[in-house]
């Protein structure tokens, strides 16, 4: 990207240029050569799908990951700023989706945290800080209490003080990462007419989003991003919504899948009307087949795994039937499901996935225990040997042996591991909550093939992605959720993730 | 076999690392083990100062001092293992070592708490105080597993309510809080009394029956933790909670049995205290816990949750009670000692958490 270094040095008007950015983890290509040019005064937005790397390529300019190569020039000058801290000293800041605020304190404390004004070094200045934060809030035109406590707030207040804070550092880059998820319509146009009057003011706007009609209001320029790679920066006057995502999504099948050997039979699990108590699921009905794999797209936050864990009983249902086999089956919780045949491999494999201190073998086992049982209580260490073994034997998993602690296998061999503890319940119905995340090309090979065999023998696997690619590689058909809600079914074979993705933007 | 093996295996990665990281190998060798050099010093200068502290009397002694508190002990560790903790341990003792020694009082003595009632019989008085103490560790349990509340709370403002109830206790039928001694023959010979006695010394010294109902206690609670679904449940409750429950363990019921298993022990532990001290006060069982506590840390049961070993706390146990023999045998002044214990407990967690530390 010689051009942009040309361009970075020319024009008086850029802020920042991020030149050649890579970023390698274990197995992934994160990011490769990617490049991002800011100016003054304009509203620059980033686009891509789940995945594409624009949170990598973000955390790479707030230090949070190292990048492996390339520059960032902030102002002209090489910049590596340390942490999120630093940048924002530096007049870079970013609003977070997840909002990071100290909710028991009030308004001022979170905007003046770390850098409370001060009356002889000892005391804090209290009035000054409400005065300033009363000046800020003025010029912003919001109207909050700055001696208001975090957690009264409704969440867009709470993030038009993120805003003011990131104002109040002077800042001349400011990113916003997907400020609109959680806002009213004239919430959206208050925070539009804020953006405005930052870009009339010279600062450099980086708006990242997947609202498509929200990036062709705000947005001055775009930049789309596809599997790690920069695809394309285009003025957003020349953009429509057809050509974003032709842009985000036009990548071609290549044979990262096994044949699909399976046939879907007669209806297996029915699911009528589900909702959720504590979450947004509203109303989702569908059906699965037995020997069918069925996919659940949608965007992060759609609620698929929402949907997964209603299902097993996890989350608590506010209402919705579920029928396995004809038997209508309650399953209250995971208890329950398991003696129903469920199984349940959820996303976060550390943090609710896997016991990382506890062997092979305790992780193997802690599903089927009563199977293991002698007299009904003494667990037979041969059997529980036995089935472990079965296990790593037919997932081929990679373990220097059954007592070796599971924190110590690859991530790959850690979902075998998982997989392996609901198999050997011999479930009807596996919920798959990305299968594959995080783990490499190979591995994720053979969890598919693993999943096709399951199918061919009768079971039905319910499989959430963010890979759309994967979910046209291996399902049979696709459900695709959006907003909570279920946007639309379609069959794997005749469908391209432009179908996809417009299905899942339909209630956003 | 296997030992030699991974000593050779050690010693060989050890010849073919640099000099420098030879010293860092030898220093966090040091600094991991450091607990166990230290006791093996204490033991050294103890033994060059009195060389009593290793005569057969003396070694039985700590025997018999660690047994006793083996079951306690035992409970703890299970709470500790889910990331918990129990204040209220030694209350309970106090509780139930208290109900064992009045309902056990022999008949000729004059002030009896329940003059009217019979002797009860020895099982049925053991059952007792392990139903109470079960109970009490039920509701520890309940509040912690329903409310989500932290065992320290929760403990914290049981052992206020056990002791209060202790309190209460030592006033019934018009007495005035004095001592509840001069127990019947009977239960001293079932608790105190002996049949094995080790040959040394002047004359043979005799092993109390409570080190056998210690070590009965610590093989129950092997078995349970190693050789049931409770105990496989409860290490992975301790591990990942979450992860457990989305497994179908009852994450619930775990650490509801968990702690009601060990206000059982608890109960275990009065009513070995009762007969072994010779009556029961107010006072009885007041900071077991920390000792308890200590102990476990010590032998490895740690705080991260999921790990530990029913070896270990007894490692943990006998090596607490070698320091306080050994601080005892140098005639080491009583206030000190606390100091020792409390240093001794911030060494042993901090060795502890280093080995959980994720160096970056």
């Amino acid at each position: 990207m010689g051009e942009s270094d040309v361009t970075a040095a020319a024009n008086e008007d850029v802020l920042l240029s991020m030149i050649d950015i890579s970023k390698e983890f274990p197995g992934v290509k994160a990011l490769d050569n990617v490049s991002l040019t800011i100016r003054r005064g304009a509203v620059h937005a980033l686009m891509g799908e789940n995945g594409a790397g624009k949170s990598t390529l973000m955390k790479c300019l707030f230090g949070m990951y190292q990048k492996d190569s390339g520059r960032i020039l902030f102002e002209g000058k090489e910049t590596n700023f340390k942490s999120a801290r630093d940048a924002l000293n530096n007049g870079v800041a970013m609003v977070h989706q997840e909002l990071n605020q100290a909710l028991k304190r009030n308004v001022m404390d979170n905007i003046w945290l770390g850098r409370y004004p001060m009356i002889g070094g000892v005391m804090v200045n209290e009035g000054k800080m409400y005065n300033d934060t009363k000046a800020v809030f003025d010029e912003l035109g919001i109207n909050v209490d700055p001696r208001r406590v975090m957690s009264t707030m409704p969440v867009s207040e709470r993030q038009m003080v993120e805003i003011a804070k990131a104002v109040s550092f002077n800042s001349k880059i400011i990113v916003f990462d997907e400020p609109t998820s959680s806002l009213t319509e004239k919430e959206v146009d208050h925070l539009f007419g804020i953006i405005n009057m930052l870009r009339d003011r010279g600062v450099g706007i980086i708006y990242i989003s997947h609202k498509m009609e929200e990036i062709l209001r705000i947005s001055d320029e775009v930049t789309i991003m596809r599997d790690g790679k920069y695809i394309a920066t285009k003025p957003a006057g020349e953009l429509t919504m057809d050509v974003i995502i032709r842009l985000m999504v036009g990548r071609e099948l290549t044979s990262r899948f096994p044949e699909k050997t399976n046939a879907p039979g007669a209806t297996a699990l029915e699911v009528e009307n589900l909702s959720g108590m504590y979450n947004q699921v509203r109303g989702v009905s569908f059906s699965a087949r037995k020997g069918e794999i069925l996919g659940l797209a949608g965007l992060d936050g759609s609620g698929r795994t929402q949907v997964l864990e209603l299902i097993f009983g996890i989350l608590t249902r506010k209402s919705g039937t579920i029928t396995l086999n004809g038997k209508r089956i309650r399953n209250r919780n995971s208890r329950e499901s398991i003696r129903n045949s469920f199984g349940l491999l959820t996303e976060e494999r550390r943090a609710t996935g896997i016991f990382s201190i506890l062997s092979v073998l305790e992780n193997t086992v802690i599903s089927s225990l009563r199977k293991h049982l002698l007299f009904g209580f003494y667990l037979s260490a041969a059997s529980m040997r036995e089935d472990t073994r079965w296990s790593v034997d037919s997932m081929k998993i990679k373990t220097p042996g059954q007592s070796t602690q599971l924190r110590s296998l690859s991530g790959g061999n850690q979902q075998k591991v998982i997989l392996g503890r609901w198999l050997l319940n011999d479930p009807e119905v596996l919920l798959l909550d990305e299968p594959t995340r995080g783990i490499d090309v190979g591995a994720k090979y053979e969890i598919y093939q693993l999943m096709i065999d399951l199918a061919r023998r009768g079971k039905t696997v319910l499989m959430v992605s963010n890979e759309m690619g994967e979910l046209l590689g291996v399902c049979d058909r696709i459900i695709v959720m959006s907003g909570g809600r279920l946007a639309g079914e379609v069959d794997a074979r005749d469908t391209n993730q432009e179908e996809i993705m417009t299905l899942a933007a339909k209630y956003v | 076999m296997n030992f030699a093996a991974g000593i050779k295996n050690r010693y060989e990665t050890f010849s073919a690392m640099d000099a420098r990281d030879k010293g860092r190998a030898i220093s966090e060798l040091l600094v991991n083990n450091s607990l166990y050099i230290l006791i093996l010093a204490t033991i050294i200068i103890t033994c060059v100062v009195n060389p009593l502290f290793l005569s057969v009397g003396s070694i039985v002694n700590i025997f018999n001092l660690s047994a006793a508190k083996l079951p306690i002990a035992c409970g703890i560790a299970g709470a500790i293992v889910l990331t918990g903790t129990d204040l209220s341990a030694g209350r309970v003792v106090g509780l139930t070592a208290c109900m064992t020694a009045a309902s056990l009082q022999a008949s000729s003595y004059a002030k009896r708490m329940f003059g009217s009632l019979p002797l009860i019989p020895i099982p049925v008085v053991i059952l007792i105080v392990i139903i109470v103490g079960a109970v009490v560790g039920w509701v520890n349990g309940f509040w912690v597993a329903k409310f989500k509340l932290h065992p320290f709370i929760v403990t914290l403002a049981t052992q206020l309510i056990v002791y209060g109830a202790l309190l209460l206790f030592v006033l019934i039928n018009g007495q005035n809080g004095q001592p509840i001694s001069s127990l019947d023959q009977s239960v001293k010979d079932f608790v105190t009394g002996s049949f094995i006695s080790v040959p040394g010394g002047a004359r043979p010294v005799p092993i109390p029956n409570y080190v056998w109902i210690g070590f009965i206690v610590v093989v129950i609670t092997w078995f349970l933790w190693n050789k049931t679904t409770f105990g496989k449940n409860m290490f992975a409750v301790g591990s990942n909670q979450e992860a457990a429950n989305v497994s179908g363990v009852n994450v619930n019921r775990t650490i509801i049995l968990v702690h009601t298993l060990a206000g059982a022990m608890y109960g275990i532990t009065g009513f070995i205290e009762a007969p072994r001290i010779g009556s029961g006060t107010s006072a009885t069982g007041f900071n077991y816990e920390c000792d308890a506590i200590a102990a476990c840390v010590i032998g490895g049961v740690s705080f991260v949750g999921g790990t530990g070993k029913v070896s270990g706390i007894v490692v943990g146990v006998f090596l607490l009670n070698i320091i306080f023999v050994a601080l005892n045998a140098l005639s080491v002044n009583m206030n000190l000692q606390y100091i020792i214990k409390g240093l001794i407990i911030l060494v042993a967690c901090a060795i502890d958490m280093r080995k959980y530390l994720v160096r970056k």
